[in-house]
């Protein structure tokens, strides 16, 4: 079996067990395990490899300031800067902090993704040219996907809450404000899976993304999707009993476990598949989310000659001075005419 | 040495992938796309460990007994210092942001230069030796053993990444290669990996002051025969003091500039401009480099060979340093020199004398780049220039990348160039590979060697290419920088895909501009070449 | 700080091995950063701490209902098929009433049924506050069919109003 094959198929096959050790788990009437334990575990495995793995980033220091200063640093008072470019090279811990809410809110820099592509000369070969052009999809994909799903999840705290928020519910009714079937269709739930679609696609499809690919990428975009199905087929399709499903939901958050008759086994896989989700989260690339708070080449100003960083384990090193040079080229240097610290 | 094929044949890049993925597929390496060993004399010279003779070519590279165990603890020492390391090692997705934007993938089609898996050649190890996931599941995480052709690997393509930073800018969590890269690197030279260039030109800045090698004595010659040069052309003497004590500034600049062609023309530019000024510098033989090849092997190399700015400024009593055009000199002067020796309580902050300009963005750092410098003379009508002597020459700019990506000047150069040009003389290259999308040269970071031109020439396709273009739509003729090595390396660049081109300096234009009060009628530029507008009386001249 | 000096170590060519503090750097913004996170994921289990959500109690107990014999009180279809999906049913109801005129419901059971939210549903559950709103305020969806639909409830206290 070739890399790819490995690396798709393993995950695929992976995520179709969970969803059946989900089933088979409620069909032994282990609705307490997969309803109860198993969230509670998943959401502590959450926080605590979390936090982990983010105290461990923060034991290692920053030696350099490094960020990528990416327009005009700040320099002479009259060298114009808009605000673009105040942002993309930050002069302060301020504008660095806009910088980073950029990055974060607005994906910043993989707005900027271009392609390139060799346009082939054949009679001139040499004459062959590379052009580059603005390419935005997978900041589009990379965007409705992210975003999406924030929307899916914070819908989700009607289920946690009572009373519900207002804001849950507002919006809610923006989510679904096409009123399209019943119950009425969220456009974030669609938009959610038809990205991460996208995202699989282009993973599979396009030739260097395919190569660079290994199981750890195609297993979270599988998940997701899976749960995103699960959870569309509950809501429109296999309807199970929402109220029952509350209950559940409310019992867990106010740690007062219940497991209510009655609820169809696809919530399960749903709630399965996300609590493998949260329990993978801290040990895999999905890390990104915390991680890029801590990027270096972004969340620092570039403000190295004006404002001292400071290198916990700067170290002396060993260095000729300037003597070692003199004493080895004392004579050729006064016959040169150059001047020297000592005469002998 | 294998012969250089021709453009033609080098430009037919396959950009397919392989059908074996790239932890089964072994390297090849092939000659001209690396640089050869050390020889065991350098490393000598700077205690570098297990010097030795060996060829990159050999099946046995002689490694220490114990080299598994020193590159895991080097690696396992630098995820503690650097947080950088690991967490590039951890939160990469692979979106593959990064794959086409590096110019040595553009150049060779090889899936092991995308910047992501560049990356995971060194995150393989990673995962295998420090994450629970790759020492259970092994090649299905993405881990892999450390073996000799994994060295191997790292060596062949960790020296084909020229520390450029390109892929950082459009990683979406800020990922930058040129770290890893370093760090790389650095593990490589723990355990005797070392290439020839770029460590005899450290060797040699260390032991004898720049990267050229050149004694004091050698120094004071080159410079003063190109201060005697800008007497023959111009008529004015332009004297360059050395070593003196007490004067108001310390100049620093890349030895590439005294050397050789064409930066040699950027040093005669600075010495006029200093004498048009009447500036009270000096330079030194002892930080006669301000080029930082240190740094191109590892942070400690940068700071052992960086050392010397700061002492001598301290040695001749300085009020503060200008520093000449180069591209990772900047960088290292940018993003480390403070953070190693500061604070800097021994100069002043940087006043120019000229205009009084206090240079508040250099407060703590004490240092100022002759672009800030001379814009700022621009900006107060300092300088009088007339631009037409530069109307036989088309201009582009490329920003380098380590001033570009590593710093952020774009403007200052800019504006110099608009002073000193006649009015539609300058042309931008298209946006995409230009200020901080620009292209490397594809020869810095120590690999401008001349066993490795197959991969310069690739590597710095992208570049070439753009430069072509304006060539072919504006009839563009030279092409401006303010780095040492895109001086040192874009002619042989140019000559291989844009033969027309010639390369220049910034402060080469303004110092053919520049307008003497005393001056002799000035019929050619620095270059000897005739201006626009006295050819006729050049080829005369000629034919006498 | 003071440098050059005669060094060499593990690797040949380091001073000693740098040493790095073992603390957390930036622990403010990390450990900051890390609560917010913290107390933002974790505030619906503040907001319910102690709290004791009683689960929706629809009422059937209307008069009409309590009229009907024992074996009589059932609905159109059974409970479980009703909790899930009456929001469709009604919505078919909608569309075959105001498109094609027909008011007839056959349900599973092959049993005729006046297709009527307002004549048929709500005759026996009249009592909309304690049995629809209980579930749809529990799980916060809020159905459209009151925009048009008069509630029984308001039209008797209307009534008994004008009286």
């Amino acid at each position: 079996m070739d890399f790819f094959k490995r690396h798709f198929l393993v995950p695929l096959i992976a995520v179709l067990g969970l969803i059946a050790i989900a089933y088979l788990g409620v069909a032994a009437n282990l609705q307490f395990v997969f309803g109860v334990v198993i969230p509670y575990l998943a959401v502590l495995i959450f926080f605590e490899g979390l936090i982990y793995r983010a105290i461990s980033w923060a034991r290692s220091p920053v030696p350099f300031k490094i960020p990528s200063t990416c327009a005009q640093v700040k320099s002479l008072p009259w060298i114009k800067r808009d605000l673009a470019d105040k942002l993309d090279n930050p002069e302060n811990k301020w504008w660095a902090m806009g910088r980073m809410a950029l990055e974060i809110l607005a994906f910043r820099s993989l707005f900027r993704n271009t392609r390139t592509t060799l346009l082939r000369h054949q009679e001139k070969p040499e004459d062959s040219r590379l052009i580059h052009w603005s390419y935005k999809w997978l900041w589009l994909g990379a965007l409705a996907f992210h975003y999406a799903f924030l929307i899916v999840i914070l819908r989700h705290i009607r289920f946690f809450t009572q009373p519900v928020p207002h804001w849950v519910t507002a919006l809610a009714e923006v989510d679904g404000f096409v009123q399209f079937y019943i119950p009425t269709v969220y456009i974030t739930g669609v938009l959610m899976v038809v990205a991460l679609l996208y995202l699989l696609a282009r993973r599979i499809y396009t030739p260097t993304l395919r190569y660079i690919s290994l199981a750890a990428d195609y297993f979270p975009l599988l998940l997701i999707i899976s749960i995103g199905i699960t959870g569309i087929l509950m809501r429109y399709f296999y309807k199970v009993d929402i109220a029952a499903v509350k209950q559940l939901a409310v019992g867990l958050a106010t740690l007062k476990p219940v497991v209510p008759a009655g609820i169809g086994s696809i919530f399960y896989v749903h709630l399965f598949l996300v609590c493998v989700l949260f329990a993978y989260f801290p040990f895999s690339k999905l890390m990104h989310a915390p991680g890029v708070f801590f990027s270096p080449t972004r969340n620092l100003p570039g403000d190295n000659r004006w404002n001292l960083h400071v290198n916990p384990w700067n170290y002396p090193v060993k260095f000729h001075d300037y003597m070692h040079q003199e004493d080895e080229y004392r004579e050729a240097m006064i016959e040169a005419g150059l001047p020297v610290e000592k005469e002998k | 040495m294998a012969k250089l094929p021709t453009p033609a044949e080098l430009i037919q890049i396959n950009y397919q992938m392989p059908s074996k993925g790239w932890l089964d597929l072994k390297a090849e390496l092939r000659p001209g796309y690396y640089v050869n060993a050390a020889a065991p004399k350098w490393m000598q010279m700077i205690d570098y460990p297990f010097p030795r003779s060996w060829n990159v070519a050999d099946e046995d590279w002689q490694l220490p007994e114990d080299w598994k165990e020193r590159v895991l603890q080097g690696m396992e020492d630098r995820l503690q210092r650097f947080r950088s390391l690991k967490l590039f090692f951890d939160i990469c997705v692979r979106c593959g942001a990064c794959a086409d934007k590096c110019h040595f993938f553009l150049g060779t089609g090889d899936p092991k230069n995308m910047p992501v898996l560049r990356a995971e050649l060194l995150r393989s190890v990673y995962r295998r030796y420090f994450k629970t996931a790759g020492k259970l599941l092994g090649e299905l995480a993405g881990a892999r053993d450390l073996t000799d052709d994994v060295i191997k690997e790292w060596f062949y393509y960790l020296y084909q990444c020229t520390i450029c930073r390109r892929c950082s800018v459009f990683c979406p969590y800020g990922i930058d290669m040129a770290e890893m890269t370093i760090l790389g690197r650095e593990l490589l030279s723990s355990v005797g990996i070392n290439i020839d260039w770029a460590l005899a030109s450290v060797a040699q800045c260390y032991d004898k002051g720049s990267h050229i090698g050149a004694t004091p004595q050698a120094f004071k010659d080159m410079v003063d025969f190109l201060a005697e040069e800008n007497e023959r052309i111009t008529g004015i003497t332009t004297p360059c003091p050395v070593n003196k004590k007490g004067a108001e500034i310390l100049f620093v600049v890349p030895s590439g500039d005294y050397f050789a062609d064409p930066g040699s023309y950027t040093f005669m530019g600075y010495l006029l401009l200093f004498k048009y000024l009447d500036l009270d510098f000096t330079m030194s033989t002892y930080a006669a480099e301000g080029g930082n090849f240190g740094w191109f092997i590892s942070h400690e190399m940068g700071k052992r060979l960086n050392a010397k700015i700061y002492e001598e400024a301290k040695r001749l009593k300085v009020k503060w340093i200008l520093g000449g055009e180069c591209g990772h000199m900047w960088r290292v002067c940018n993003q480390y020199m403070p953070t190693w020796w500061g604070p800097i309580d021994f100069l002043e902050e940087p006043v120019s004398p000229i205009t009084g300009t206090k240079f508040e963005n250099a407060t703590v750092h004490k240092m100022v780049h002759i672009s800030e410098f001379t814009a700022d003379l621009f900006k107060h009508g300092k300088l009088k220039v007339d631009p037409q002597r530069n109307a036989h020459i088309k201009l582009t700019f490329h920003d380098s990348c380590n001033t570009a990506r590593g710093m952020g000047i774009f403007e200052e150069p800019r504006y110099i160039i608009n002073q000193v040009m006649p009015e539609g003389h300058f042309f931008e290259m298209p946006p995409n590979t230009i200020r901080e999308k620009t292209f490397c040269c594809g020869s810095s970071s120590g690999i401008n060697a001349n066993e490795n031109m197959d991969i310069r020439m690739l590597g710095g396709l992208p570049r070439a290419n753009a430069v072509k273009y304006v060539h072919e739509k504006y009839g563009v003729n030279h092409l401006g920088c303010i780095c040492a090595l895109d001086r040192a390396t874009l002619p042989t660049l140019m000559q291989y895909w844009v033969p027309e081109m010639e390369i220049t300096g910034i402060t080469e234009l303004v110092a053919n501009a520049l307008v003497f009060e005393d001056e002799i009628e000035r019929t050619t530029d620095l270059r000897d070449r005739p201006l626009a507008g006295f050819e006729e009386a050049d080829e005369e001249e000629g034919a006498e | 700080m003071e440098h050059n000096g005669n060094y060499k170590n593990e690797f040949g060519w380091f001073a000693d091995k740098p040493k790095v503090p073992r603390k957390l750097f930036h622990a403010k913004a990390v450990v900051g950063g890390l609560l917010i996170f913290l107390v933002l994921v974790t505030a619906p289990l503040w907001r319910n701490l102690g709290k004791v959500v009683p689960a929706p109690d629809p009422k059937l107990n209307t008069q009409a209902i309590l009229a009907l014999p024992e074996k009589d009180r059932v609905c159109v279809e059974d409970t479980a098929f009703m909790k899930a999906n009456h929001m469709r049913l009604l919505v078919d109801w909608r569309d075959e009433v105001v498109r094609n005129g027909n008011r007839d419901y056959i349900n599973s059971k092959g049993k005729r049924h006046l297709a009527s939210l307002s004549n048929n549903c709500m005759e026996c559950h009249s009592n909309k506050s304690q049995f629809c709103d209980q579930c749809h305020n529990y799980v916060a969806v809020a159905p459209n069919c009151w925009g048009c639909h008069w509630e029984k409830e308001k039209k008797q206290v209307a009534q008994t109003e004008a009286k």
